[in-house]
């Protein structure tokens, strides 16, 4: 059995615009909580996510890339020991224009029963998610600082 | 996403039950869900897809299962609209308590 969380939000955006919020460096940090995303987003490259302090939080690979649907990657914790024990992670993310909004689709998941990984995602996606979609639909994120 | 298709969703005894049951067990097909409920499957059909419509929960293909998970996004956007703005007036009188309470008293 696996642990998986499944996260949907409709934001008011295209597909271009959502798909760069997600890649973006400067775009991931007002929304990340000042972490930021670093890749250079073709399929089989590296991520990694970096905290606001320089510490690396999170490491992978991009599995699939298919700009602007699709992305598949690989993932890792790199700070907390008992998280980076559970290995490697499987985040899908998922784009799809429906009317004027986009459907953005996150599903995380590990091949593990009650995942500590998947634990400690669930609590920061919903925020993540909150706040970029305030980002991309006022210009401003609801929770600037919190994490 | 509609707050007013969110806060009709869970006014609902019977889709809170079902949301309880999703956060304890993430993941479930229809039939995962109906067990042990008094209700028939066609209503616990009918509830989540009030909760889809709502946004509450998102089913996956999975073979030729649908698996239903719950969606946090929408109530944690109602907790940052109700309850996260009322947090930072609330921090401010802690920490100017912290400052009056820790300054030297006069003499």
């Amino acid at each position: 059995m696996a642990s998986s969380f499944v996260y949907v939000t409709f934001i008011r955006t295209t597909p271009d615009a959502l798909w760069t919020a997600l890649t973006d460096r400067g775009f991931t940090e007002k929304y990340w909580f000042g972490a930021h995303l670093v890749s250079d987003w073709k399929t089989g490259s590296d991520w990694k996510i970096v905290l606001k302090d320089g510490r690396v939080a999170d490491t992978g690979e991009l599995l699939e890339v298919d700009p602007p649907r699709r992305m598949v990657i690989k993932w890792r914790n790199e700070f907390m020991p008992e998280l980076k024990a559970e290995g490697y992670s499987r985040c899908v993310m998922e784009i799809e224009q429906v009317g004027e909004a986009c459907k953005l689709t996150i599903s995380h998941s590990i091949e593990k029963d009650n995942a500590k990984m998947i634990e400690a995602v669930s609590g920061g996606w919903p925020r993540i998610l909150s706040n970029l979609k305030s980002l991309l639909e006022t210009g401003q994120v609801a929770l600037p600082e919190k994490l | 996403m509609d707050d007013d298709a969110v806060f009709k969703a869970l006014a609902d005894r019977s889709r809170r039950l079902l949301l309880d049951r999703l956060y304890r067990n993430n993941g479930q097909s229809l039939g995962d869900l109906c067990e042990g409920l008094e209700m028939s499957r066609q209503a616990v059909a009918k509830h989540l897809g009030i909760l889809e419509e709502a946004n509450l929960i998102a089913v996956q293909k999975s073979g030729r299962e649908k698996l239903h998970f719950i969606n946090p996004v929408p109530i944690n956007q109602i907790s940052e609209r109700w309850i996260g703005k009322f947090e930072l007036p609330r921090m401010r009188v802690l920490s100017d308590l912290k400052v009056s309470l820790e300054k030297k008293p006069r003499k």
